[in-house]
Order: structure tokens, then sequence, then C-alpha cells
């Protein structure tokens, strides 16, 4: 599996006023909840989507066994929406 | 009953000059422009941007007028992304060069819009009234794409471009935009003057969707295209702003503080950021607040279980319109006005006049946007 990166038109940033973390783009905004914000700080050019699911697994040990079925939603949904790209 | 309180204000629009070099006739700034000597300085903008950033507002826009027309633009965008804004130039590209596009760059300028009149030199330079525009937005698209940044291009669709839909698309992908927003003018301001030369045909418009979404379909990568159309051919009014005074605000070049660019032309008083604070402006009682909630509505809103989705509808519109702003929407068609706007759709394609452009040196005062 390739690695993912944020797409460089979107900024992921953490709002104190909204207390969750954006997506940002021109001219707009997604509120992002907790478990995607959490996903998506682990996208960081380097790791593929395995590595991720290790990630967070190690950062959350007690997280429910589907949390890796969770994640692959996510992703399909994010690439889907063009926030993330592979390779 | 009292109003409901906001949530925090996500997009300042900071409109921060009335002077424009180009004379478009659709454009939604108010017919009787504001006096460039009455523009806030500097250093209001900078506390005012640092106040909307307190209060929670993430997204910025610099509009004008062109706003490239401040020199201290830079200074202005460097303030509001060292904040943690996201910042948008929203330009006509007139005035920008590489030596601007780069020193934005480094002020940590997020994101330009370029606005285009149209796809081809005659239509665009036409409608803008300036020559020579064409060829310099080409050349500023590729330099905004070689700088990096995410580009929007925005069409603004009228009866005089929209038969060239298809060379728009075309121009767009190949310029490499980003997004690009093909919108039918909304008749505000100055736009609408121009109404019935300006309102396509239903005809026209179908017609322009449907080759828009034909592209589309065919598109592999490339822009991401977004057709709006004007709420004149719908029988429900858009929402106001997502709600009046529930997401945006608006500084204009003078400090008034309005929920949307075009609320200046109703018969309100505005607070200043000159005398009052944003907070105060955004959470107190002062006419920024006057459409809050639905206690204002009359019927057939009052009573319409639509109505938390469309607030009603526009308030400039209605205003315009009828001369009333509290009055429903008469896009809607259960408003008793409803037949106003058909009357404006059955005279689209036929009009006989020529466009005004908007030359402040022959501002008409046709106000139909003033009361005073
Ligand atoms: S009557 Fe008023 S609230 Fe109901 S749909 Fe029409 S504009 Fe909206
Ligand atoms: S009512 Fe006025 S303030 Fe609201 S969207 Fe319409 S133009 Fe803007």
């Amino acid at each position: 599996m390739s690695a993912l990166s944020l797409n460089p038109l979107y900024r992921l940033q953490f709002e104190k006023a909204q207390d969750c973390y954006v997506l940002l783009f021109p001219e707009g905004m997604v509120k992002l909840n907790p478990s995607a914000a959490e996903i998506l700080l682990q996208v960081d050019g380097n790791k593929d989507e395995t590595a991720i699911v290790a990630a967070l697994r190690a950062k959350f040990p007690d997280a429910p066994e589907d949390m890796d079925a969770d994640i692959a939603d996510f992703v399909a949904k994010a690439t889907e929406n063009n926030w993330i790209t592979h390779g | 009953m009292a109003k409901p309180q906001p949530g925090p204000p996500l997009w300042l629009l900071a409109e921060v000059t009335y002077a424009c070099p180009l004379h478009c006739p659709y454009c939604s700034n108010p017919t009787e422009l504001g006096d460039k000597t009455d523009e806030i300085d500097t250093q209001t903008w900078l506390d005012t941007l640092s106040q909307a950033r307190e209060l929670g507002a993430v997204q910025l826009g610099f509009s004008g007028g062109e706003p490239l027309l401040r020199q201290d633009l830079e200074m202005m965008v460097k303030h509001a992304s060292d904040l943690g804004f996201y910042t948008n130039l929203i330009t006509s590209g007139i005035g920008l060069t590489e030596k601007r596009i780069k020193a934005l760059k480094e002020a940590g300028l997020a994101h330009i819009q370029l606005s285009f009149q149209g796809a081809s030199p005659d239509i665009n330079d036409l409608v803008g009234q300036r020559k020579h525009s064409f060829a310099h937005k080409q050349k500023i698209a590729r330099l905004v794409k070689q700088y990096d940044y995410p580009m929007v291009l925005n069409f603004c669709i009228t009866a005089t471009n929209i038969h060239e839909i298809q060379e728009i698309l075309e121009l767009a992908t190949e310029l490499n935009a980003d997004f690009v927003e093909l919108a039918t003018v909304q008749y505000y301001g100055w736009a609408y003057l121009n109404r019935d030369e300006l309102l396509p045909t239903k005809t026209q418009l179908e017609e322009a969707e449907a080759k828009v979404n034909a592209y589309r379909d065919a598109q592999t990568s490339g822009p991401k295209f977004i057709f709006v159309t004007p709420d004149y051919y719908e029988t429900r009014p858009k929402a106001c702003m997502n709600g009046w005074g529930s997401t945006f605000l608006t500084v204009t070049p003078d400090g008034t503080a309005l929920p949307c660019h075009s609320a200046r032309m109703l018969p309100l008083q505005f607070p200043n950021v000159k005398d009052t604070s944003l907070e105060k402006i955004w959470y107190g009682e002062t006419d920024f607040a006057y459409f809050r909630g639905d206690d204002w509505m009359p019927s057939p809103c009052k009573t319409c279980e639509e109505k938390d989705k469309d607030f009603g509808g526009c308030r400039c519109q209605a205003y315009m319109l009828t001369g009333d702003m509290h009055k429903t929407d008469p896009v809607c068609d259960k408003s008793p006005n409803h037949h106003l706007i058909q009357a404006a759709i059955a005279k689209a394609g036929h009009s006989q006049k020529t466009l005004v452009y908007r030359d402040p040196k022959n501002a008409i005062p046709i106000s139909i946007a003033e009361t005073e």
C-alpha cells in the first residue's frame, strides 16, 4: 500500500471556538468529529493505511475490534472527497 | 421572545476598498459607492481581524472593490495568517503582478479566487469595460498555480456570455483551476439595474447546465465545477447567508458591520467597527441582530414548516422587489408577491435596453436601494 498524504488544497487545524479540528479549503470548512481528526492527524505523507491503523492502535489500546473497519471507511470517504491522496 | 444567541462568526468578509478598476454591469456592490476617504485605516483593520479571530472566525476573505488597490494588503494578510485565519483573496486579477503574488505567498495567503467575465477577450473585455484584461488574467492564473496556490475561478454567467459555456469549461481546465464557480448573477446592488439584460432565459440555463453536466461526467481529473442557478427560477428562496447573523460577518471599507455584503441597502442602522467592538456587534442588540430568529416573520412564513430551511429568504431581495424588507422573499411561490418574479422571468431575453456600466463618473442615482 502507498503512503497517504493530505491534499495540499486542504489545511487541518484545531479551532478553539468550535472545540474541534476542522479542514479548511478555499472558502469552505468541514468540522471533523474526534475520530476523523485522529485519523487525519496520522496522514503525514509517510504512513500507508496499515501503518496508520497500527499507530492508532498504539495510541488507543482500548479501542474496539472494529476500529480497523472504521478507519478503512473513513479513508475511503476522505479519498473520494479528495481530502487525501495515495502515493 | 428573546432573539436566539448565535454561535461564533465563522466567516469574515473584509471589504477593504470600494475602488475597482473594472466596471461590471452585474456588480453587486452598492449602487452608491462609498468615498475612498471614508476607508478605515490599516490599524483599524488589523484590530478588527484580531477581534474576529478571538471571537472564533476562521475563514477570511479579502475583497472589495479590488483589494489589490490597498497597498497594505500584504500587511493585513500577514497579520491574519499569523492569527491562524485561512485567508482568501477575491480579486479581478487587475493589479496582480508576479511580485505581489510572491509577496502574498510569503505573507501566508492561502488561496486566490480570480474572477473572469467570459472565455474570450471580446466578451471578457466588453463586460468588464477594460481592454486587454483577458490576456492579463490568463497570465495571472498561470502564475497563481506556479506559486502553488489553490485557485478558484469565478465566472459570472449572464445572458451576454452564457452561450460560451463550453469554452469556459475548457479554459478553466486549461488554466488548471481547482474549483470553478459558474455563478449566475445575483440581482443585488448594481446588478439589479441591469436585471432584464443579464438574466438568462430558462432554456439558456438548462442548456448550459446540461453542457456542464456532460463535461463533468467525462472528466477523470481537473477542476471541480460548481454551477449556481439564479433563484429567480426556483420556487423556494435561498437561505439568507445560512441564517441572518448566524455565520457571516462583513466589514465594509468604511467599517460598517453587516450580516451580508448586500445588507447595507436595507433601512437599518448597522454598527461600525470604528466605535463598537466586534463582540458587541455580534452578540449585542443593534440592528445587526434585526432579522435573527423568526419573530419578525410575516405570514405565510410565520406558520410555514419550511421556515428553518430558508428563514423566509433574502431580506434584500424582498426589499428591492416589494419595498418592505419584512416581506416573504418573492421568489417563494407562497409569497403574495411571487408575480413580481414571474414578470422578470417573462422579460428575460426580450430586453431592448443596453447595459448600464458602473462608472462612478456617471453614477446614476437610481436608488431602489436607498431610503434616506
Ligand atoms: S413561506 Fe417563507 S418560510 Fe415558507 S418556504 Fe416560503 S419563504 Fe420559506
Ligand atoms: S437578505 Fe441580504 S443579507 Fe441576507 S443573503 Fe440576502 S442579500 Fe444577503
